[in-house]
């Protein structure tokens, strides 16, 4: 088949491609310069044990921004693809047969699983994790209980609230560190504290839990949005 | 170490490229572009990967005064955990679009959407 081979020819370019540059590639020995900064100074700096939230939270504070815009807008843009000429779902509908063991098991690991979470995206300056993960964790329990009950009705507004609310007060967080530190998203207006405890860093695991809870509204609402509409809807 | 790592990420992105470009199927094309995605975050961490050294986290085993001796680059890592992020986005996005196709058009074969075809 001509196309097949095109595609083969096409991706053989690109392996040679790939090749070439894995054959002239040679691992640094030293940090370049820019790492080698906030690893010299972003402990001293910023008060952040984990030097990858430094760089997400402050150093480059405003990419994380947009890419809490990003996932805003293609959060917001998924509702509105699967809610136009969706149909008035009657609870019958939905009824689905849900195991007990679904069910019993959900009710216990649910709360632990946001426990999970919360703890992630609080810890984010000390440890692995952070608001990103933290807020994935949030929304995989969600997703539990959207498996174990789909009738339960989530929430749009307590949700929609969730984000708009963490959204606005983290722009907020960051002006307010253009007025009294050092500029926009600038953590150091509130005290670094002690390296390594929990309430040190300033103003980043302040602003990474509001990451953490607008990410989880904006996945859970994923997650709701793609249930709602996990209906036989006749076709035209 | 790190050239088996960049050569797994090569050979998902070469994967999973293969296979959005041979199905037909919406949804396999969109599991091809996922598997690529994921190959693209290996090299990328591969890149900033450098040998003998260890997580950019400080703490008592490293502590900040030797970290420039010790961690890894965390700029790859951060720009990953973005493209994690973005990736998830735009993956939930394309399937909302090929449900909406298939409620329209009752198939997710892109053989029989022939609007674009010319």
């Amino acid at each position: 088949m001509i196309r097949r081979l095109f595609v083969v020819l096409l991706l053989a370019v690109l392996g040679g491609l790939f090749l070439a540059l894995q054959l002239g590639y040679v691992p640094d020995a030293q940090l370049n310069q820019t790492a080698a900064y906030y690893a010299e100074h972003g402990a001293g700096e910023l008060g952040a044990a984990n030097l990858v939230t430094a760089i997400i939270v402050t150093y480059r504070g405003l990419d994380t921004l947009g890419e809490v815009t990003v996932l805003f807008l293609a959060t917001t843009i998924i509702g509105l693809v699967l809610a136009t000429g969706r149909a008035t779902i009657s609870s019958e509908s939905r009824r689905t047969q849900v195991s007990e063991l679904l069910t019993t098991g959900s009710r216990l690991l649910a709360p632990p699983i946001m426990l999970l979470g919360v703890y992630v995206f609080i810890n984010g300056h000390l440890t692995p994790g952070g608001g990103f993960q933290g807020g994935a964790i949030l929304a995989s329990s969600a997703l539990l209980l959207l498996l174990a009950e789909p009738l339960r009705d989530f929430s749009h507004s307590l949700i929609a609230t969730v984000e708009a609310l963490s959204g606005s007060i983290y722009v907020l967080l960051g002006l307010f560190g253009l007025v009294f530190a050092g500029g926009f998203l600038d953590n150091r207006f509130l005290p670094l504290g002690t390296f390594g405890e929990l309430f040190s860093a300033g103003a980043i695991p302040l602003i990474y839990s509001l990451i953490g809870l607008k990410v989880g509204a904006e996945f859970s609402s994923v997650l709701v949005h793609l249930s709602a509409t996990d209906t036989t809807e006749e076709q035209p | 170490m790190t050239t088996l790592a960049m050569t797994t990420g090569f050979v998902l992105i070469l994967i999973g490229l293969y296979g959005a470009l041979t199905n037909r199927n919406l949804l396999r094309m969109i599991v091809g572009f996922t598997i690529a995605d994921t190959g693209v975050h290996i090299v990328l961490v591969a890149v900033g990967a450098l040998p003998g050294r260890t997580a950019p986290i400080l703490d008592a085993a490293v502590p900040p005064a030797e970290a420039l001796a010790r961690i890894v680059d965390p700029i790859p890592q951060a720009l990953v955990l973005t493209a994690i992020v973005i990736g998830l986005g735009v993956t939930a996005l394309m399937l909302a679009y090929a449900y909406r196709l298939f409620v329209r058009r009752g198939t997710l074969d892109i053989a029989k959407m022939t609007e674009l075809k010319w």
